[in-house]
């Protein structure tokens, strides 16, 4: 075995555990760290890739930025277990819908993607630089990244609504 | 990849994380010597000549004393705190080039453990990771105060964060490249940054104070409201590491700054004595130019601490969030239309 694929065995290995760790800890915090340990160790897997600049970016976003939210509202929240609010049945039943069309978008995405991949490997150019990786996201993907980029626009400006209280009327 | 080459790097990264740890080393004794001739006093002065001697008497000290645990369900996770601090410390000084390069032997050796194409989101990554010492540290300690402590920091942290990228954004616009190999190379002779980004760099220059922890920023460990803050339960060597952390991470930023900003390894007339001198000369200057830089960096760090009152923490988030972020987002338009016009 080629000391790459004993990395990825062992990452992989690694990623799974602490995913499932993730669900099944009493502890909330607990939870956390080890959603924090999975996206580090998927950092792992895209260097495998020989992305460098996906996995700064996965270390940057989800296990620096978006983690540390999550961990911080865990710490500001009373999570008793008197407190727990109970949660009804057609909550659980739209969770696993919602889980079951997640994943057909990300198998779809993932067996379209594969031809993709194939394609660039064949012109021989490194695709993984920031440079082509810049280029091609906003020429090629001009539509779909500024569409992606409202969305998140909007998502903000919603959340900074919501957050704002209504003034009084007098 | 040859043998001589994994020697080489070795050697290399041995000594500059032996170099972080002596400037960190150092830094303690130089922020009371700073602190002691601000206040108009004497500072240490018993161990060795001024008091040379002290930070290793100090670090005897930590070493020596009782190590006491709190009564915590996460013995694991309070001695992980500390560790994650020291080595995201450590970590970012993985991609600053300390000096062009140095011919021995007939190699050349590039003074650099090693150029990543995205090393300046690298940095920023690790910083973004630094946090978890401090927050996993904090909970850890079953301590009201500390966790307090610990939620101040995060949201410091991410909140400067946005600015902090904002204000690299306007510089990475100008020199076209995150390598800080070749942002180092661009700054040749007095063709700084930080006359191009003034306003990038007193933004960049703010953001590093919030995300190193220190004065006027403090508010983590501020000790007239929460004791001693993140490390109040912490004692011995887990509770030096937090300290230590604390200055590597001020030596780690104050480089990133000259390196960004301050020309890095550069000084009028590099050229001229690569050309009469010869090259190691002319590159171990460039090194020891570097370090001026650095310190002077480091003392001014002290020079804000000793000057510069604790803000409040709404003051904190309203320059975070209201003040630094617009201007930032302002430099990078003004950046924008400077670079059209202009080329």
């Amino acid at each position: 075995m080629s000391p790459v694929l004993i990395t990825f065995y062992f990452l992989a290995a690694f990623t799974l555990a602490t995913a499932f760790l993730t669900i099944y800890s009493k502890n909330p915090i607990h939870s956390a760290i080890y959603l924090v340990l999975c996206m580090a160790s998927i950092m792992g897997h895209y260097l495998l890739l020989n992305a460098q600049f996906l996995a700064i970016v996965q270390l940057i976003v989800y296990a620096g930025a978006i983690m540390v939210l999550m961990l911080f509202t865990i710490m500001l929240m009373n999570l008793n277990k008197e407190d727990e609010v109970h949660k009804p049945r057609i909550t659980r039943l739209g969770a696993i819908v919602v889980f079951i069309l997640m994943s057909v978008v990300l198998i779809t995405i993932f067996i379209n993607s594969k031809t993709i991949m194939g394609e660039y490997d064949s012109t021989g150019e490194d695709f993984q630089s920031i440079k082509v990786l810049g280029k091609v996201l906003l020429n090629e993907y001009m539509v779909p990244f500024e569409f992606a980029s409202i969305l998140l626009l909007v998502a903000m400006i919603g959340t900074v609504l919501l957050t704002k209280k209504e003034k009084e009327q007098k | 990849m040859d043998s001589a080459f994994i020697i080489e790097k070795s050697v290399f990264i041995v000594a500059v994380f032996a170099i972080t740890m002596i400037m960190a080393m150092y830094s303690t004794w130089a922020e009371r010597k700073v602190a002691a001739y601000l206040q108009d006093r004497v500072g240490p002065n018993r161990a060795g000549w001024g008091g040379l001697l002290q930070p290793l008497a100090d670090g005897m000290k930590l070493f020596a004393k009782e190590e006491f645990f709190p009564n915590t369900p996460n013995r694991f996770l309070f001695i992980v705190g500390p560790a994650i601090a020291m080595s995201t410390a450590l970590m970012t000084s993985a991609v600053i080039p300390w000096g062009d390069k140095l011919e021995i032997f007939g190699r050349t050796v590039i003074l650099q453990a090693t150029d990543i194409d995205v090393a300046l989101l690298y940095v920023f990554g690790i910083i973004s990771v630094g946090v978890y010492g401090i927050m996993i540290g904090g909970w850890a300690s079953n301590n009201k105060f500390s966790l307090m402590s610990s939620v101040r920091a995060a949201s410091q942290m991410v909140s400067y964060e946005v600015a902090m990228g904002l204000s690299i954004i306007a510089l990475l616009m100008m020199t076209g490249t995150l390598s800080l190999k070749e942002i180092a190379a661009q700054q040749a002779g007095m063709n700084w940054n930080v006359f191009y980004q003034p306003v990038g760099f007193l933004i960049f220059l703010i953001c590093a104070f919030a995300e190193t922890n220190r004065t006027p920023f403090d508010l983590a460990e501020c000790e007239s409201e929460l004791i001693g803050g993140y490390h109040t339960e912490y004692s011995s060597m887990k509770m030096g590491f937090y300290l230590f952390a604390e200055y590597a991470n001020m030596f780690i930023s104050s480089a990133i700054l000259a390196v960004l900003y301050f020309g890095a390894y550069n000084y009028p007339g590099m050229q001229w004595m690569v050309d009469n001198v010869g090259v190691n000369a002319a590159n171990i200057l460039g090194i020891v130019v570097l370090f001026i830089k650095i310190c002077f960096f480091i003392f001014f760090y002290m020079w804000i601490r000793w000057t510069i009152p604790r803000f409040r923490y709404d003051q904190l988030m309203h320059l975070g969030w209201k003040i630094l972020i617009p201007l930032a987002i302002v430099n990078i338009m003004v950046t924008g239309v400077c670079i059209l016009v202009f080329k």
